[in-house]
């Protein structure tokens, strides 16, 4: 073996172990709930929990409305400066990367301070949560269909579609949306991702989900929360591993995100 | 386009409240007060422990990151090191907030596995002045979605350096350390250079991690937003809360420009 590559194995090394160990002790610490025997218990006791259910599936809801949102909103317009637009593009694709310069926690102060008073105080719609989840899924979500997009040729299509008596609806819905449905699904998966574990707006915009009821957990119990690490764990991990396996063959878009 | 209303509803507008609110005294005048109330012990030194931990994280992040990339893409490693690294590093770059501050303290925690591993072998670190819930637990915790963050963005880069530049180099009679001080390194230094102002940003940003672990024991700027949300006001007006949130997004605003000029900047060779 090189030299050369001794070393790449023990930066690897590192990092596995990096990756690896927290994920061992939060599994092995979620297995201590009953004295001196492993056990499920930690888990039982999340999965029978009546506000776990309700928590969770508000989340699910909030992924989904989010997806459904995000997928309505950005596709036609994507797919508009592509067709129509092209010299608006850098300006839109600035636009998408606003949501970097505004964290959760300043973009949720912002919410609460503009919708808790006349002329629009809709800070209790649930509506406001699932915009504020849009904003943040933005850079992914956009630039997911925005590289889609890339792979078709979008003003051929239309035309060819036209041509045949299309109309704008059709042409969005079965023509250019079964074309660029990877690059759909991978940005939704990864929205999915985010959602789920997010906890800043939902907590401050008081609405039931994973995040808050995670954090409520970790402070009246022990190993119920390392359950929790391990649940949350597998399910980013199965969106992203989802994400991958659907992604296949398609130019790989950004994947990169985090709700930290 | 229903686009852009939408971002300047529930994006641009939401900010520019608290834009607004940075200027306004108590009775909806216009003053520079809470600019200059800013300069307020409790409040820089938030922003000065908040730097400090992006900088620590992100120079850290990104040196352990350009490593591991470097050995994952260069290494001389069999493929599927690489391609189950970056699926690694999807992962956990996505794996934050609260799940991950339950992690950490499952691991390196009072009782966690590691600590009471080390314990046992009468190392406890907690005995040598380490806390999981001070600075360095917090630096510790954030480099887990750090790194993977800069190998997903520079292992790009890496491929981007052609073999023939090598060759190059070496015709030109260069050894190992010439072609890195004076072909790689220059190539490779906006995208690093721009990726560490990146992860700064992302660790300057980040809230539920912070949150779930130190409960506001450490004082970091988003925790103290937080403390204004809450409604515990303590010793600052709410135009003061809004000024914070300002200083905010001016620095997540000067990250988020040089990132964007710098990875432009990298374009040149790479790709």
């Amino acid at each position: 073996m090189r030299r050369g590559s001794l070393w790449s194995w023990l930066w690897i090394m590192l990092g596995i172990i990096y990756f690896f160990v927290p994920l061992l002790a939060s599994f092995l610490f979620s297995l201590k709930e009953k004295l001196g025997v492993l056990s499920f218990v930690a888990y039982e006791n999340i999965f029978k929990d009546p506000n776990f259910a309700k928590n969770f599936s508000a989340s699910v809801l909030w992924a989904l409305s989010t997806i459904v949102v995000g997928v309505v909103i950005f596709v036609p317009t994507a797919y508009w400066v592509r067709l129509r637009l092209p010299r608006v593009r850098p300006i839109v694709e600035f636009v998408t990367l606003l949501p970097f310069v505004v964290p959760a926690i300043v973009l949720v102060y912002g919410l609460v301070a503009t919708f808790s008073r006349p002329p629009l105080p809709i800070v209790n719609s649930p509506l406001l949560l699932i915009f504020g989840y849009t904003i943040m899924s933005m850079p992914y979500m956009y630039r997911a269909v925005d590289t889609g997009l890339r792979a078709v040729d979008v003003p051929v299509l239309t035309e060819a579609a036209q041509s045949l008596g299309a109309g704008w609806a059709t042409i969005l819905l079965r023509v250019v949306f079964p074309n660029i449905r990877t690059a759909v699904l991978s940005g939704s998966f990864l929205t999915f991702a985010i959602v789920m574990g997010e906890y800043t707006l939902a907590q401050w915009l008081a609405k039931p989900a994973f995040g808050p009821y995670m954090n409520l957990l970790g402070q009246v119990k022990a190993y119920e929360p390392a359950a929790c690490a391990i649940i949350s764990f597998a399910l980013t991990w199965a969106a992203m591993g989802i994400m991958q396996f659907v992604g296949r063959g398609a130019p790989a878009g950004a994947q990169v995100a985090g709700a930290h | 386009m229903p686009f852009f209303l939408f971002v300047l509803f529930f994006l641009v507008y939401p900010s520019s409240t608290l834009v607004i609110g940075s200027f306004r005294d108590q009775a909806g005048h216009f003053t520079f007060a809470n600019i200059v109330g800013l300069d307020n012990p409790y409040i820089v030194g938030a922003y000065s422990v908040s730097i400090r931990l992006s900088v620590v994280t992100a120079v850290g992040g990104a040196i352990f990151g350009f490593l591991l990339a470097y050995a994952a893409v260069r290494g001389g490693l069999p493929p599927f090191v690489r391609s189950g690294m970056m699926t690694f590093c999807g992962v956990a770059s996505n794996f934050a907030g609260i799940p991950l501050a339950f992690a950490f303290i499952a691991t390196l925690g009072r009782t966690g596995m590691v600590t009471q591993l080390l314990a046992s072998i009468g190392l406890n670190p907690y005995d040598a002045g380490f806390s999981l819930y001070s600075f360095w637990g917090l630096a510790i915790v954030y480099l887990y979605f750090q790194f993977p963050l800069m190998v997903l963005i520079i292992a790009p880069a890496l491929d981007g350096l052609r073999r023939e530049w090598r060759e190059a180099a070496e015709n030109l009679g260069g050894n190992f350390i010439d072609y890195w001080r004076y072909v790689a390194f220059p190539i490779l230094t906006p995208s690093i250079l721009g990726t560490s102002i990146l992860l700064f940003g992302n660790a300057f940003g980040a809230y539920a991690t912070a949150y779930a672990l130190t409960t506001g024991l450490v004082s970091l700027v988003t925790l103290r937003i937080g403390e204004q949300l809450a409604g515990d006001i303590g010793n600052i007006s709410q135009g003061l809360g809004y000024a914070m949130a300002l200083g905010m997004l001016v620095i997540m605003a000067v990250c988020v420009t040089g990132y964007t000029l710098l990875q432009r900047q990298s374009e040149r060779w790479l790709k």
